[in-house]
């Protein structure tokens, strides 16, 4: 942010978002050289990522935690089961399901967008009365919502096959498809840190009464960017049910999915897009690594220990995680090179 | 009769939330930490309790709070307090990953299924009185929140490192200056967290019968939901606020038709969102809190 206004070129505009980009390709392209094992954990990472981007758009920028992040998930992958299942899987899994959506196959990127929309859509209802609240109360607030939307959905057997798990997904995210996905999340992310919602929420977030008194309006600031980020958030839960082709109605894995990423997030510092970008890395590679050790080791549960311990120690040396408020800005030398005044 | 049913029911179900609001509450009161790892103090309780099962039951009831409490002094010393300064975000993110390592840890050691044990068999037995059926588990509960609450009561208004924890709570910085060892009052909000959810582990055991790694994490959400209600940082909050929704639990257990009582948790999250529209600092709002300017 600090150095970004420095080169007016577009180059030098986009080059924080542009730089996680192409690092991001580079360890892509690189994890295809390892084992299969390590491509599917880089994929998984990489659906992380757009969770935790999506996270990021709100509770960085506001500084109001949300424990209700999950629910845009698990909204967003049920919307495109409905819209992408091959009719006959739906026939056979969901027999009893509202029959427009029982004849439809849509093909699976407009399914992504339009179930991202879906949560952008519930964001927008439920964030209304929501984003009046602040602090600890504005994350119980969600966390009622999430567990409301759970019970429903739990219930709601000929829509989501109630409690047992729903299968049979079309499966089309590989390590590139995954990739593109975070790519574009970043530079929605971006975007938004740039726009001037973006500027007046986090003028709200430093200084809630001095930003009222300068003018912002706190709710509608963060009611935008609750919608942006269920949308993001929506698509990355899209992604996670898309790759193991199941979703699980289980409470528990949600609830510890909104557990991890917001320990992503902070361990790599919620204050940059840089920092959510990072939490997810570091966090995914300790474990995988860690996990690499236990094997010969022989004790299972060791690596999991592990990895509490690394996060504890993390916020114990940099309580603003990893990255802190620090983003990509082009060097000097290219800067001039690039027109820049 | 069945009021009366009901009311035993809503005071039991209420003390046991009430129990865990206090923990959480306490905690929050002096450091604003948010201690999701509160319910994992339970559950190493529990745990504890289920590996003493053969010995007389008083001695597993004493082993398994001792046990809450050292855990809960090894969370404080291990991963709070390096953290005390740190925004409240953090120290809600390491609260998550203490809950991590400790269900983790047990899961290594015990292994993840469900195991079942019968600590203070005698609770499990019911007094029929006409209609009336009451278990005595139910009445330990009423009466064990009672005791506890008027306990913490007492220490918190005739002992000094209770009156330097309430001036803590108000405000850190100043009650140092005044001479108040931050440390030692902040391990004993902690050892008193520990001996609360002690206590509440052998309520929940007495009701399940079943050890499990996540055992608590119902009741650590639960009482977190009541916190909120009741008005963060307030003591007396925390335990309206258990009350409160204990009450709210039974009620809707009773008054809900057949259909719906599978939503009963979506009802209860309900009544929990339009009360935090209508009073977004909780029942008794706590002053310390409010921005200046």
């Amino acid at each position: 942010m600090t150095h970004g206004q420095r080169g007016t070129g577009a180059l030098a505009q986009l080059w924080p978002v542009l730089s996680l980009i192409l690092i991001l390709a580079v360890i892509v392209a690189f994890s295809h050289l390892g084992p299969l094992s390590f491509e599917r954990m880089v994929t998984k990472a990489l659906i992380m990522m757009t969770v935790v981007v999506g996270l990021y758009i709100f509770v960085g920028n506001s500084g109001v935690l949300s424990f209700g992040h999950s629910t845009f998930m698990i909204v967003s992958a049920y919307m495109s089961a409905w819209l992408t299942m091959t009719v006959i899987r739906k026939k056979i899994m969901l027999p009893n399901i509202w029959e427009g959506f029982g004849l439809m196959e849509m093909h699976v990127l407009p399914g992504a967008l339009l179930a991202g929309l879906l949560s952008a859509v519930l964001a927008l209802i439920v964030g209304a009365p929501l984003m009046r609240l602040s602090g600890i109360a504005a994350a119980i607030g969600t966390f009622a919502v999430f567990t409301i939307i759970t019970v429903v959905y739990n219930q709601w057997d000929s829509f989501t096959k109630g409690a047992s798990t729903l299968i049979g997904l079309p499966t089309y995210v590989d390590l590139w498809t995954a990739f593109g996905f975070v790519a574009g999340a970043l530079l929605i992310a971006f975007a938004y840190d740039r726009s001037k919602f973006g500027l007046q929420l986090r003028a709200s977030r430093e200084d809630m009464v001095a930003a009222r008194a300068a003018g912002v309006n706190i709710t509608f600031q963060r009611l935008i960017a609750f919608v942006v980020s269920a949308f993001v958030t929506g698509i990355g839960g899209v992604l996670y049910v898309h790759f193991t082709a199941t979703i699980t109605q289980a409470n528990l894995l949600y609830l510890n999915l909104t557990f991890i990423t917001i320990v992503m997030l902070l361990v790599g510092g919620m204050r940059s897009l840089t920092g959510a970008v990072v939490g997810v890395v570091a966090i995914s590679f300790v474990s995988e690594g860690l996990r690499q050790i236990e094997k010969p080791v022989g004790v299972s549960g060791l690596g999991e220990l592990g990895l509490a311990a690394f996060m504890l120690l993390v916020l114990a040396v940099r309580p603003n995680g990893i990255a802190g408020k620090w983003e990509f800005s082009m060097p000097a030398f290219l800067r001039h090179r690039a027109g820049a005044p | 009769m069945i009021i009366l049913q009901y009311v035993i029911d809503a005071l039991s179900v209420g003390g046991l939330y009430a129990l865990a609001a206090l923990g959480i509450g306490l905690i929050f009161g002096i450091m604003r930490l948010v201690n999701f790892a509160h319910g994992d103090l339970l559950m190493m309780g529990a745990y504890a309790m289920f590996m003493l099962a053969a010995a007389a039951w008083p001695l597993t009831i004493l082993g398994g709070v001792v046990i809450a409490i050292l855990v809960a002094l090894a969370t404080e010393r291990i991963a709070f307090r390096p953290l005390r300064t740190a925004d409240p975000s953090v120290l809600l993110a390491a609260s998550f990953a203490v809950s991590f390592f400790l269900q983790n840890f047990v899961l290594m050691v015990m292994g993840g299924r469900a195991l079942g044990v019968d600590i203070v068999p005698v609770l499990n037995h019911h007094i029929v009185w006409g209609t009336l059926s009451i278990s005595l588990l139910n009445l330990f509960t009423i009466g064990l929140s009672f005791v506890l609450m008027a306990a913490l009561t007492l220490f918190l208004k005739r002992t000094k490192i209770g009156v330097n924890m309430r001036a803590a709570s108000e405000d850190v910085r100043m009650a140092r200056m005044m001479g108040v060892r931050v440390n030692l009052v902040i391990a004993a909000a902690f050892a008193i967290s520990g001996l609360l959810a002690g206590a509440a582990a052998i309520v929940v055991l007495g009701k399940t019968g079943l050890v499990l790694p996540a055992m608590g994490l119902r009741l650590t959400l639960v009482a977190f939901v009541a916190t909120v209600c009741g008005g963060m940082g307030s003591l007396t909050g925390a335990v309206i606020g258990g009350y409160a929704v204990g009450i709210l639990e039974v009620v809707l257990g009773g008054l809900l038709p057949l259909a719906l009582l599978n939503y009963r948790e979506a009802f209860i999250f309900a009544v929990v969102l339009l009360f935090l529209m209508y009073r977004p600092g909780g029942i008794i709002k706590v002053a310390a809190l409010q921005e200046r300017v």
